[in-house]
């Protein structure tokens, strides 16, 4: 368990910048997920704090001791960080249980802390024996989790470990990791392009965007109050309409809307979650009038695509729970509740 | 998905101690090892001033031989290729008889070295010596190095390619003429400057069926008593030649593969029917498979039955010596593997743990210099420099064992580098997270995930070294007697009968270490990246 402290760290490959003075801390014990789309550098940033690259700039820190710094490189074997790659990366000439005694040292507890481990990761005592090929995908990834705990190690990184797996698996091998994770105590990065594995996972969740960290927090004040429009984007469906901000309200088509935090006043872009717009009947005080267009039904929940009479050339979403769905050229009304975020118009 | 993404541009970029520098000297090795004779004989040619290298080279007989060289090079290279190429057009696209038995066949001649081949000829008949002989027996023997690779590229071929042509109004033979023969063309061009080659460096079959070439007269240059200046000068125009071959076929090789460019499942091409041609093409490849393996191992078995049939038996063959030369000849085989696996293996580690460092490049191309190196040049050289120089290293064993290894560094290395590939980067990274530096790496992980493909290295290397000849019967320790060695001798002096026993052992253990190979991997296709 230790804390993690990274400095303006930057890495160029040839004339591509992949990360560009990124900062970023994560305290003891907790699990941050890093999420950004392709190719914004979230694996180099795993393999520079884990050693396995050289950085151009920057420093590294684990609790006290500097692991990274001008002039300083500590090779990854003296790092004590475990690292789970995205195919598991499991030794296929070794069994089980000597893919998670690999890393350690003493012989004495060995067969205790394998079967320690085993029984962490969810799985039966006598997968001891297998060797890595007879194990399925999700198995062999529940094993390179062990793997990498066993050792004790002060920090544990994750590349996309349920990447490579089927939908249907990818939900239990989480639970099990999220929950060796904090059975362990260890302090983890797991980096991502998933939204719902950043947010129903992490403690904190970081997007990292052209090799920068653009915004860092719990997942809600993420969601709720996202730092530009893309992130909005990014991170979930957002519905984007112009207004006029002023005294903590916007004006919109859809109303005069309370404003989470502050915004300067003038032209602004208001961000509304399709899940806080809801459907009335028409003409209810307080709603604005609209019609269906089109619906997808998608089972525990169906988005309804809207036009505004009122406002011609706005589209808006409204994502409906329940079973009452409306048929397309239906007249509704429609409502928002909770507040709205606003982003300064671009000019 | 980003992981993949970065993966493949941080492959690209410089890696934070992928091996430790203390591994460059090491991998230099093999270059300067095949470096040294090239040098030494190049010395030796202008030792005696270059007006007297001159003054040897202008004489008739050189340019006799060269007139005998590059015929039969030519002539092996170009029958090899017509041969190699009908043969496999027929077994992979023709309604052929027997297709997959031939199949199989196909690359059961590499396991006859030529030289037995030509005792197997001689021995049949005296009217085999000459130009005729040695060019059959070097057909015979290297028309795989065509037929391997022509095969290849024809299973390769998208069938919809012809379609295309045919539907773009092109009869059959209009197709296979526009479109099939210029794909083939990289390979079967590739496959015969490789028959070059061997034909170029190849000396016991040529000695066997007295044919002069460059190399017996080097040979014959040294028997005739150290005129080390001559044998030098004819080394070097034999060196220049077999480079230029080297450097040709490494040109085809970078030229543009053709091959198919969308993906999704393969139809099987329509074979061509043959018709009325259907058993005399199947008697033509009877025919040839029959020379290049049925009349060696017939041969050898005739003589082993017939003792008597023999002109001499000098003296008669004691198992105790059969045994011997097999124990010596296995000996050899196995330390020559190991001296050869260990020299190849820190350049292979260099090489596949830091793809495209020009270092790497530079050292890897030199140490394949080796093939276009004739082994009796790298057996002259080491002659001429021991002799001078260490005195206690000539004709001992481990001279014997430096020049195999020169002789088959690439062997080793093509065996090493397609081993080491089996230990991804992401294993070896596991690694080293978990605690192990990276020579506990190396000993824990890589080499371990790397034992069968190395094992596999060390059998390649062993065939090559128990059917090796030249180099052998120049370097071999006086008292040391090989397979190889009591074959040449034997036959040299018409004792056919005698060298049987020799001839049957060495042909059984060659063909049953190419057996298990092929088990293991596609053993053609290593030995064609060898070049044979």
């Amino acid at each position: 368990m230790a804390e993690l402290r990274i400095a303006g760290l930057s890495k160029r490959f040839g004339t591509k910048t992949v990360l560009d003075a990124l900062d970023l801390i994560v305290p003891s014990g907790k699990l941050l997920v890093v999420l950004g789309p392709s190719g914004c550098g979230k694996t180099t940033l795993l393999r520079l704090i884990a050693g396995f690259e050289r950085a151009d700039a920057g420093s590294i820190h684990i609790d006290d001791e500097t692991v990274s710094a001008p002039g300083l490189h500590e090779p990854p074997e003296r790092r004590r960080i475990g690292y789970l790659a995205q195919e598991g990366a499991l030794f296929p000439h070794l069994t089980v249980a000597a893919n998670i005694g690999f890393g350690l040292r003493r012989r004495a507890d060995r067969e205790r802390r394998v079967a320690t481990l085993l029984e962490m990761v969810g799985l039966p005592q006598d997968y001891a024996g297998r060797f890595p090929h007879q194990l399925s995908g999700g198995e062999q990834q529940r094993v390179a989790l062990a793997r990498a705990l066993a050792p004790a190690p002060r920090l544990v990184l994750l590349d996309e470990p349920f990447s490579a797996l089927d939908a249907a698996l990818r939900q239990s091998v989480r639970d099990t990791v999220a929950d060796a994770l904090r059975q362990a105590g260890a302090t983890a990065i797991l980096v991502t392009h998933d939204q719902a594995e950043a947010f129903s996972m992490g403690d904190q969740v970081a997007v990292l965007r052209a090799g920068r960290i653009i915004q860092h927090g719990d997942p809600v004040s993420l969601y709720r109050r996202p730092a530009d429009p893309a992130l909005a984007q990014f991170v979930g469906e957002a519905v984007l309409i112009p207004g006029i901000a002023a005294h903590g309200s916007a004006d919109c088509a859809l109303g005069t809307l309370p404003l989470a935090g502050a915004c300067a006043e003038g032209p602004v872009a208001v961000m509304i979650r399709p899940e806080q717009i809801r459907l009335t009947a028409r003409g209810v005080a307080g709603s604005r009038p609209a019609l269906v267009c089109d619906v997808t039904f998608y089972g525990h929940d169906a988005v309804v695509r809207l036009s505004l009479p009122e406002s011609p050339g706005i589209g808006i979403s409204a994502r409906l729970f329940g079973l009452d769905v409306p048929r397309p050229g239906e007249a509704v009304g429609v409502a928002v509740s909770g507040d709205v975020v606003a982003y300064p118009a671009a000019p | 998905m980003s992981g993949r993404v970065l993966l493949g541009s941080s492959a690209r970029g410089p890696v934070a101690e992928p091996v430790p520098r203390a591994l460059i000297p090491p991998a230099a090795v093999p270059a300067l090892l095949v470096a040294v004779p090239i040098a030494i004989t190049i010395v030796d040619a202008l030792g005696a001033g270059s007006a007297r290298t001159f003054a040897l080279l202008a004489c008739p007989l050189v340019a006799d031989l060269l007139t005998n060289t590059v015929l039969l090079t030519l002539a092996t290279s170009l029958l090899g290729m017509v041969i190699g190429t009908a043969a496999a057009m027929l077994v992979e696209r023709t309604d052929l008889p027997f297709r997959r038995v031939f199949s199989t066949l196909a690359a059961a001649p590499f396991a006859v070295p030529a030289f037995i081949a030509s005792y197997a000829w001689v021995s049949l008949s005296p009217k085999f010596e000459g130009f005729g002989g040695a060019l059959l027996a070097t057909t015979f023997s290297y028309f795989p190095l065509v037929y391997l690779p022509v095969a290849a590229a024809l299973r390769g071929l998208d069938p919809a390619l012809e379609d295309s042509a045919r539907s773009l109004g092109h009869s059959a033979r209009g197709a296979f003429l526009r479109v099939v023969l210029p794909q083939l063309r990289p390979a079967m061009l590739g496959g015969a400057l490789l028959v070059g080659l061997n034909a170029l460096v190849e000396f016991g079959a040529f000695a066997l069926m007295r044919f002069r070439t460059f190399t017996t007269e080097i040979y014959a240059a040294y028997q005739a008593g150290f005129s080390g200046a001559e044998a030098a000068a004819l080394a070097v125009v034999l060196l220049l030649l077999c480079l230029a071959c080297l450097a040709a076929e490494q040109a085809m090789r970078r030229r543009v593969r053709y091959s198919r460019l969308g993906r999704g499942a393969r139809r099987p091409a329509r074979p061509y029917v043959l018709g009325l041609w259907r058993w005399p093409a199947f008697t033509m490849l009877t025919l040839l498979f029959a020379g290049a393996t049925g009349v060696p191992i017939g041969m050898i078995l005739f003589w082993l039955t017939h003792h008597s049939a023999a002109a001499i038996t000098p003296d008669e063959v004691s198992a105790g010596a059969v045994i011997g030369a097999t124990l010596t000849t296995v000996f050899l085989g196995l330390a020559g593997a190991a001296l050869t696996l260990v020299l190849a293996l820190p350049l292979g580690i260099l090489s596949t743990r830091r793809p495209g460092s020009r270092l790497a490049t530079v050292l890897e191309r030199g140490a394949w210099l080796a093939q276009g190196v004739p082994g009796i040049v790298i057996a002259l050289a080491l002659i001429s420099a021991t002799v001078r120089t260490l005195p206690w290293l000539y004709e001992s064993t481990p001279l014997l064992l430096i020049a195999y290894a020169i002789l088959f560094m690439p062997y080793a290395l093509v065996g090493i580098r397609a081993a080491l590939l089996q230990a991804e980067r992401g294993l070896e990274e596991a690694g080293r997270s978990l605690g192990l530096n990276w020579f506990g790496v190396l000993v824990r992980i890589t080499l371990p995930l790397a034992a069968p493909g190395l094992g596999a290295a060390a059998a390649l290397v062993f065939i090559a070294v128990t059917t090796e000849l030249t180099a052998t019967l120049l370097l071999a320790p006086i008292g040391t007697t090989t397979l190889a060695i009591r074959i040449w001798d034997d036959t040299s002096t018409v004792a056919f009968a005698a060298a049987a026993p020799y001839a049957a052992i060495l042909v059984a253990l060659s063909l049953t270490a190419s057996l298990v190979l092929a088990r293991r991997f596609d053993l053609a296709t290593v030995r064609l990246d060898l070049g044979g």
